[in-house]
């Protein structure tokens, strides 16, 4: 049961084979049986989950259900659930409920999904290990001793240790992405826009982009059909029809052109990564797509931009969390002043900390044209390179991560080393493009993540793309040993 | 662009951050590291390149100037740490 499809847990919810109720109490004594081990899941939201299971299975019963009707899902804990617990991984959230749904939450609900709770990530989704989070690391199933990534790293390891059918992630510079490469699962962010950002607490927000984690391409296209479209609470939602993302998944990929930039297959790429790499781009080439060397003369300055951009942006967001109207308050504050840095000081990790301090210090006066308008600048330098790449190839692939899961521990000491492990997606979120990883074999026992990157609006195209893959291979359904049934 | 411990305490001022006086020179240098990092935006020339102000060059959508929010005050407050008769409190700011 834990590796079945949504069409095949919907089709069994609808012969009557299963209800929604014991599926959920099948999924909740997976969680009680394994997390243990793994502490991807903070918050569990069993009562209310039964009951809108039962309310689903009425739904089935009275023939008003569709794809998702009854089918159990987690939340990133970034995701703003009402009367539930939100706390963005972090001490200053600890111990806030959420009075409102956010947009993408709502929107799953209506679909039908039931909340069995929310994941573990990295503080306010700033790490790229799962380490930050205030909630304790999060485990990869396929090796204990190894990270999940992050930010989603509580939704990807869930998801791999079928603790759940689907999950939701946000990717700021590859939170969706790099998770699902170390974790062999499949995940979608969308293009900038598609996904209300309305309730989904801010990180960066002209980087922030929810998406959907997944078994399989099939599955990430009816989720994600689920969470997107206009949402007028959210200033940057995008108001264009959305395609249907399921009614081309079998379209065939014959004559499609498969752009390699080079910059990502230079002589760095570790070894091991580019075989299982260029294995499943032969496979996409057997499948009759062309292939073709590009270049992204840019990109290699993506990292650098990020960390301006992402923590200037960090550093405003965050400034909400100030131990007044909300979240955690320092005791005994002395004055206002000593009640704001304490209330700061105390609530907030030290990642948080670091990119609040780079933000304000690259806004500071005197700094910002030195700092944010040139990242700015190489953020449109970067767009233009990809621009120019899509006028001839249809997507691009790469490997997801630079290596697979990395040792818990080995890079919390040293930021930049960390932040190089986004090498190859924050490309993707400066120029505001949608991008998947799907897995595509191993190495040392771990999985190692394709990366396909489509231009603005081709959500159809990768989803296509990345089923067509999955027809032909079968690594999006291989289950960590021990987490069977 | 190197960082030093009283650039940290500046920065932290400005940004209402308390840190901890043990763990200022180890700020100071992670953040001169971080800093290492951004300085290779340096190395390409961008005079004239309009800074990106969104991927999809869209514009800030306006709508009729309605009052759309319900009253929840009793709501949003009922995660404030100290409140009383609806209002937020804090330590007295004016003598």
């Amino acid at each position: 049961m834990y590796n079945k499809s949504i069409k095949q847990l919907s089709d069994s919810l609808h012969k009557k084979e299963l209800s929604s109720v014991e599926l959920c109490q099948y999924f909740f004594e997976r969680i009680k049986r394994y997390d243990g081990d793994l502490n991807s899941v903070i918050t569990l939201n069993e009562t209310n989950a039964l009951v809108a299971a039962e309310q689903a299975d009425l739904q089935i019963q009275r023939g008003e259900s569709n794809a998702l009707t009854g089918i159990p899902l987690l939340h990133k804990d970034i995701f703003c659930t009402k009367g539930l617990r939100t706390s963005c991984g972090s001490k200053m959230l600890d111990n806030f409920i959420s009075p409102y749904d956010a947009t993408a939450v709502k929107k799953l609900a209506e679909a039908g999904v039931v909340m069995l709770g929310k994941t573990n990530m990295d503080e306010f989704a700033m790490g790229s290990s799962n380490e930050t989070s205030f909630y304790g690391g999060v485990k990869n199933p396929w090796d204990l001793n190894t990270v999940p990534g992050g930010s989603s790293g509580g939704s990807a390891s869930a998801v791999a240790a079928r603790l759940a059918p689907i999950a939701t992630g946000t990717d700021t510079g590859g939170s969706i992405r790099q998770p699902a490469a170390f974790c062999g699962i499949t995940g979608i962010k969308p293009t900038y826009g598609r996904v209300s950002r309305y309730g989904m607490i801010a990180f960066a927000s002209s980087l922030d982009q929810g998406g959907a984690m997944t078994k399989s391409a099939e599955d990430a296209a009816t989720m994600l059909q689920a969470m997107v479209g206009f949402d007028p609470n959210d200033s940057t939602s995008l108001d264009k029809p959305v395609e249907d993302y399921s009614a081309s998944l079998g379209d065939s990929i014959k004559g499609l052109t498969v752009g390699l930039p080079k910059e990502f297959f230079s002589d760095d790429l570790d070894e091991s990564i580019r075989e299982k790499v260029e294995e499943a781009i032969d496979v996409i080439k057997r499948a009759g797509a062309y292939i073709k060397e590009i270049s992204l003369p840019n990109i290699n300055l993506s990292v650098p931009a990020y960390y301006v951009v992402a923590p200037a942006e960090c550093s405003a967001n965050l400034s909400r969390f100030d131990g007044v109207r909300f979240g955690y308050r320092c005791e005994n504050p002395v004055d206002l002043e000593d009640l704001y840095k304490r209330s700061r000081g105390e609530g907030f990790g030290n990642e948080v900390k670091r990119r609040i301090m780079i933000g304000a210090y690259v806004l500071s006066a005197g700094y910002y044209d030195a700092y944010y308008k040139k990242a700015q600048q190489v953020r449109q330098l970067i767009q233009e390179d990809f621009t120019r790449a899509f006028k001839d190839v249809d997507i691009i692939a790469s490997a997801t991560a630079p290596s697979v899961a990395f040792s818990a521990g080995e890079k919390a000491d040293d930021p930049v080393s960390m932040y190089l492990s986004d090498i190859f997606t924050i490309g993707v979120n400066l120029a505001g493009l949608p991008g998947m990883s799907v897995p595509c074999g191993f190495v040392d026992e771990k999985p190692v993540g394709l990366q396909l990157i489509g231009n603005y609006f081709a959500e159809s195209k990768l989803l296509n793309v990345a089923h067509q893959y999955q027809q032909l291979t079968d690594w999006h359904q291989a289950v960590p040993a021990g987490f069977g049934e | 662009m190197s960082i030093q411990s009283e650039d940290v305490l500046k920065i932290a001022h400005l940004a209402r951050l308390g840190v901890d006086e043990g763990e200022v020179s180890s700020y100071a240098s992670e953040l001169s590291n971080i800093m290492g990092l951004i300085e290779q935006m340096q190395e390409v020339e961008t005079t004239g390149i309009e800074p990106m102000a969104h991927p999809l060059d869209q514009a800030q959508r306006l709508r009729p100037d309605e009052a759309t929010e319900v009253n929840q005050r009793q709501s949003l407050q009922a995660n404030a740490p100290d409140v009383e008769d609806g209002l937020f409190l804090v330590p007295r700011v004016l003598d």
